[in-house]
This record gives C-alpha cells, structure tokens and sequence, in this order.
C-alpha cells in the first residue's frame, strides 16, 4: 500500500551542503586526472590490440557505473513505494539519467574497441547485448516519466518500472547467454590474466568513475530540489495573490 | 450509533500542491449532505479520499467505525457510487451490465434484484439491449441502478446533473430522493445550487482545499446561500466561485 | 465469492463483450496475417532457410498482434470511468489484474491458434514434432507476454501518449519471452530431441512465474487514482 507520509517540504533533505560537494569535487578531479595518466601514459601498449586497448578502461568502467546507477534506481524506487517520500523519487529519477548516459558511453566505446580488435563494430555478444537491452529498458523509464503529467503518478509508476527493469536484467542477460551457446560466438573475450599495471589502472579508473557518479548524483539531485523550491515558491505566491 | 462517516485531519499534498488542509467531517445515517465549491476547491479529491480511490497525504477516513486504509474491501461493500461517468460497459446489455456487478457484490438472489432495479429506475423493458444504443438519460438511469443492486448504505454522488436534460435531471432528482431513508447516509457533490440545496439536510462548502461553511440546510434559502457562498469564495479573492454559483 | 470466482468474473465480462463484436479479435488476426505477408516480402518465401526461421517469423506477428489488444485491454475501462466502478467494489484490486491476464490470454490464444495453421499453409512449412508440445510453447510464451503487458497496459492506459508508449516499454522487458519462444518453437517444430531445447521451456516458465508474481505484487500502485 503507498503510504504518503504528510511533507511540509518534499525536496527536505535532499539537498546536500556545498562543502560536501566542493571536497567531492576535488577528489573526483583529482581521480579523474590519475587515471588519465595512467590508462594514457603508464599502461604499456597491450601485446597483441595495442593502442585501442586503452578504450577498454573507459568501457569498462562505464559498464560498472552504469550497474551501480541501476541498482541505485531499484532500491530508491522500492523505498518510494514504501515511505513515498519524494527524495526517493528524485534520487531514482536523477540516478536513472546517468545510468542511461554511462550505458551510452559503453555502448559507443564498445563498437569502436570491437571494430579494431575483432573488426566488426558489433557482436551479439552476451555482454553488449545485455547492454543494449539495459538501454532500451531505462530510456523506457525515462519516456514513463516524460509521459505521466501528474507529479506523483509520475514518480509512483517509475518506481514501478524502476523495480521491475532491474528484476528482468539478470533474466535477460542469461536468457541472451544460453541464447548464443546455440549460435556460437566465434570471437570470444580473452581471458587472459592482466598484467600488474593493468590490473592497477583498472582499480584506479574503477574507483575514479565511482566518484564521478557520485559527483554527477548529487549535482543533479540539487537540481531536482531547486525545481521543486521552484514549484513550491510559484504555489506560495499563487496562494498570496 | 455510529455515524457512517468520519473524517479527522484529511489533508491531501499533490507535488507542491496542497489540495485538502486539514478536513474534518462527520456523516450520520439517514441524513443527506451535499457539498459545494468552486472547481479546483478540492471537493472531487474529497470524494475520491471518502471512497478509498485515492489515499490521504494524512489523516484518516472511518466508515461505520471502521478504518478505510485497513479493510478496504471490506468498507467498499457498502458504497454506492453514482457518478456523471457511468461505470458501464457500453457493449454489454443491461441485464449483463447488472448482473455483473451484482455478482462483483455477491448479491443474494440476483436474478430477481435485477428485475427490481430495472423496474425501479423504468428501464425492465431495455434488459436485452446493449448500453450503447441507450440515451443519455437511460444510460444515467441504468448507471443508478448499477449502484444501487446490492442495497448500498452509503451513496456517493459525483456531479450526478452533468449532461442531463431538464427532464432526465427531474428523473434524478426524484429517484434519490426515493433512496432515502433512515439507514443510508447519502453525500452528494455538485454544481447545481438549487438542487444541491433542495435534496440535503446539511450543505457543507469547500473552498481552497477547507471547510468554508457548514450549514443545516433548513436555515439556508438558495438566496442566503449564494451571498454566503459568494462571501467564502470570494473571501479569498477567487472570482470563478462566485460565478459558478449563479450559473 | 472467492477471488479466483471474481477473477473469472471480470474475465468473462471482456470475453462477453468481445465476441459480441468480434472488433478486437478480428483487428488481431489479420494484422498477424498481414505482418507474415509483409515478411514474405522482405525475403524470399519459398527459401529453404524459412524453415530455419519460421518460429521466429510467427512470434513477430503474434506479439505485434498482442500489442494491439493489449492496448485496448485498460482501454475499454476507461471508457465510462468503468475502471474506477471497479474498484469501488469489494474485490481485491489485484483480481482486476488477473481477470483482465486471463481475458488477453484467450484473446490471444484465439489469435494464435487460427493464425498458426494459416501461416504453415502460406510458408509451404512442414512443422514435424509433438503438437502438444507446440501447444505448450503457445500458452507459456503467451502467458509470459500478457503478464507483464496487462500489467504495463494498466501502467501506460494512464499516462497520455499510452498507445505509442506501450510496446516502447513492454519489447525490452520481454526479450526473454521472445528468445524463449522463438528457440522452443524452433526446436519442436524442427523435430529436435526435446533434451535440446527444454532449457527454453524452463525460461519461459520461470519468467511466467516472476512476472505474474511481481505485478501481482504491485498492481495497487497503478490503480490509485
């Protein structure tokens, strides 16, 4: 059952201070910067792709935010449903818009890795399919949100979709998986250990692209509490005219 | 005895809105009540939070003492609701439009109820025919015997007028009248001051989401009600309240 | 009454008023047979290779066909407020959910068994395997289908735009129903062992299960008005 709690202002506590964010910021410029180095000047060339291997760290680390964004959604929508406090909406919503972009991102860079070292721009791989599928699914919850005007319908039917998308992933990725040991894949992902300083610039660039979505997050959720200061300051001069 | 309905603290927030501030609200059996207001008063979110449809941001709703939010299927036996839309299937025919809802409500001896309510609201000779070749007024007709099939105690009525014709209005009007008694609470919304007033006992007015005014209706004539319903509309500088009310 | 009574109920209530005009069935079959005359089109029909991807050639026309009843399932109960008629009564609201899954089923299933046999005439296909079986993928790729898109079409009957938003966000959450079906249709019709595509049955049984459990679970939130 939704249960709507009575709040006096729906966007309270969303709002992170500006100190946080300036040290976030920081951090992430700083982690952003490393990891640049290291995928462009420390990593050697890779022995047999060379240099579009490099793509490879952006790529992989895109997929990995885009997980974490979806998982974010799920849970933001599910305590929706419970609590219907608007924060949750608004962290599903603001979550939900960059998972869709850094699943873009791999996407894009995906196909351009491919071309190089398997020479097709793509293949029905497990992986990217489930990608793509990802895709399609959260730029649906995006278009149910563009498509439902009232702004609790809005938010209470996106966290529907929100919990029911990221229950359907796993189906779907496995489903595509058994799907292709029927038509084989001929190029298979090497998995060849890493060398060291590979494996380093990996965690590096992991830990790197986590701090953007955090950074990214809670820039766009001050942007979802200022419209609603926004509509909230438009229906107090309304009630005083 | 317990009233039918009792409304404590509803309010009701949409995004930055603040529809219903604060409603409190008791219906006792047997009495009439209609409730007034300009559009956008909140007298429909009203309704709609009175029936279960929508949940209150807080506060809570008793039906015969009984929690709305706890047994809603339970609470919802006992309404009645009859609205300007007609909860009907326009392919299905009369009969088979009652009959279902009578079984939705596990209505004893249905067969014969039918045949009552149809007699009842003039239409026993229009069982077979589906309900999209029925007129205006028959498909309102039909829609009051839908309602009414499984002897509702409490009775909803939601802008019942809209898109009547004098004479279907008269039709209505008279056959809620018959839907009186002493057991069965009715609360009726609407625009038509004159009717609205004619048929209650007590006239309650929403405007800007709260109880402006709450009068038996035997103290009011149309006249007084009008100056005062102007006043608490106008009151709050909102102009097209006024206007409904002479319209 | 019971709930399952109830759901009876409100299926028969859409299945009688279907078949008293035949609109909605009738617009799905024959958008089902145009689809696979459009496909005989877009490649050569009378190619060995149809016989290779005939069960993928049918599910296409069956879940566009399904689409379109799907979209005027939540349709109907809004003509007339009937949705909010139903909802004031003492059923459980999930039983909604239910009545309408078990009217589309049949609607579709109807759809599917007229069509199917149409489409191996047309194709020149000789379909070999258990008929039972075939009708086994049938009714779980189908169920699957309607589970989740009942469920969607009660989401997207309230937003504006529901016609176009439906099959936008009923296809990606049902990949797995169409892969299912395809491959478990490949393998009968095929003649295969049944050892070599039961996995896809377990798919669509499992996805069946999932996804009449999680709606069930979350239908109240689409309701509310």
């Amino acid at each position: 059952m939704p249960q709507q709690k009575p709040a006096t202002r729906p966007s309270a506590g969303l709002r992170p201070g500006r100190g946080g964010l300036g040290s976030i910021a920081v951090i992430t410029f700083i982690l952003i910067a490393v990891a640049q180095y290291m995928i462009f000047m420390y990593v050697p060339d890779d022995a047999t792709l060379g240099l579009i291997q490099r793509i490879f760290y952006f790529h992989v680390a895109s997929a990995w935010n885009a997980l974490l964004a979806f998982g974010v959604v799920f849970v933001a929508s599910i305590l929706y449903l419970a609590k219907g406090e608007r924060r949750y909406d608004a962290l599903a919503y603001s979550s939900a818009e960059i998972g869709v972009l850094f699943t873009s991102l791999v996407l894009i860079t995906g196909p351009i890795w491919g071309k190089i070292s398997w020479n097709q721009w793509w293949t029905w791989d497990p992986r990217l399919t489930t990608t793509l599928i990802l895709w399609f699914i959260y730029v649906a919850y995006l278009l149910i949100r563009m498509a439902a005007d009232e702004p609790e319908k809005r938010a209470r039917f996106a966290a529907v979709f929100g919990i029911l998308g990221f229950i359907d992933v796993p189906i779907v990725f496995f489903s595509i998986r058994w799907w292709r040991t029927i038509h084989p894949v001929v190029i298979s992902w090497q998995g060849a250990a890493m060398e060291k300083s590979m494996l380093q610039t990996m965690i590096v660039s992991f830990v790197a692209f986590s701090f953007l979505f955090v950074y990214l997050l809670i820039n766009r959720l001050r942007v979802e509490a200022m419209q609603d200061e926004v509509a909230q300051l438009k229906e107090r001069l309304q009630g005083t005219r | 005895m317990t009233p039918a309905i009792v409304a404590t603290h509803v309010s009701k927030r949409i995004g930055p809105r603040l529809i219903l501030r604060d409603i409190d609200l008791t219906v006792e059996r047997g009495r009439f009540l209609t409730i007034l207001g300009p559009n956008g008063a909140g007298k429909t979110t009203l309704l709609r939070i009175l029936t279960g449809l929508l949940k209150p941001s807080s506060g809570r709703v008793l039906i015969d003492g009984r929690d709305l939010a706890e047994v809603p299927a339970e609470v919802r036996r006992q309404f009645g609701v009859i609205s300007h839309h007609s909860y009907l299937y326009d392919a299905l025919t009369a009969r088979e439009n009652l009959y279902f809802y009578g079984r939705l409500y596990d209505v004893p001896d249905l067969a014969a109820r039918i045949d009552e309510v149809l007699a009842e609201v003039g239409l026993e000779l229009f069982f077979n025919e589906p309900v999209r070749t029925f007129s205006r007024g028959m498909v309102q007709r039909l829609a009051i015997a839908r309602a009414i099939i499984h002897r509702p105690s409490l009775l909803f009525l939601d802008e019942p007028y809209t898109g009547l014709d004098p004479q279907a209005s008269e039709t209505l009007s008279s056959v809620l009248n018959s839907l009186r008694g002493p057991d069965r609470a009715i609360v009726m919304i609407t625009h038509q001051f004159d009717q609205g007033l004619a048929m209650a006992d007590r006239v309650v007015v929403v405007v800007r989401g709260q109880i402006a005014l709450d009068e038996a209706a035997a103290d009011l004539t149309l006249d007084e009600l009008n100056r005062r319903y102007r006043a608490a509309a106008g009151g709050t500088g909102d102009g097209a309240g006024a206007e409904e009310a002479t319209r | 009454m019971s709930f399952l009574r109830k759901v009876g109920l409100l299926a028969w209530k859409d299945l009688r008023a279907e078949f008293r005009t035949k609109e909605m069935i009738s617009a799905m079959l024959i958008f089902a047979l145009l689809v696979i005359v459009i496909f005989a089109f877009a490649f050569d029909p009378s190619r060995d290779e149809v016989r290779s991807i005939f069960g993928g050639l049918i599910w296409v026309a069956f879940f566009f066909a399904g689409i379109l009843g799907l979209n005027r399932s939540f349709a109907n109960e809004r003509l007339n407020d009937a949705l909010h008629g139903l909802m004031l009564s003492p059923v459980d609201h999930s039983a909604i959910y239910f009545g309408k899954l078990l009217g589309t089923w049949a609607f579709m299933t109807i759809v599917e068994v007229i069509a199917l046999p149409v489409f191996i005439v047309i194709y020149n296909y000789a379909p070999s395997g258990s008929w039972l079986l075939a009708i086994a993928v049938i009714l779980l790729a189908t169920l699957g289908f309607v589970a989740i898109g009942t469920f969607l079409a009660a989401l997207t009957a309230n937003t504006k735009a529901s016609e176009v938003l439906l099959p936008v966000i009923l296809f990606p959450i049902i990949i797995p129903v169409v892969i299912g079906a395809v491959e478990a249709t490949r393998g009968v019709f095929g003649g295969l062992p049944l050892d070599d595509f039961v996995t896809w049955f377990k798919v669509l049984a499992v996805y069946d299960a999932i996804f009449i459990a999680v709606p069930f679970l979350l239908f109240e939130y689409l309701l509310e008005v």
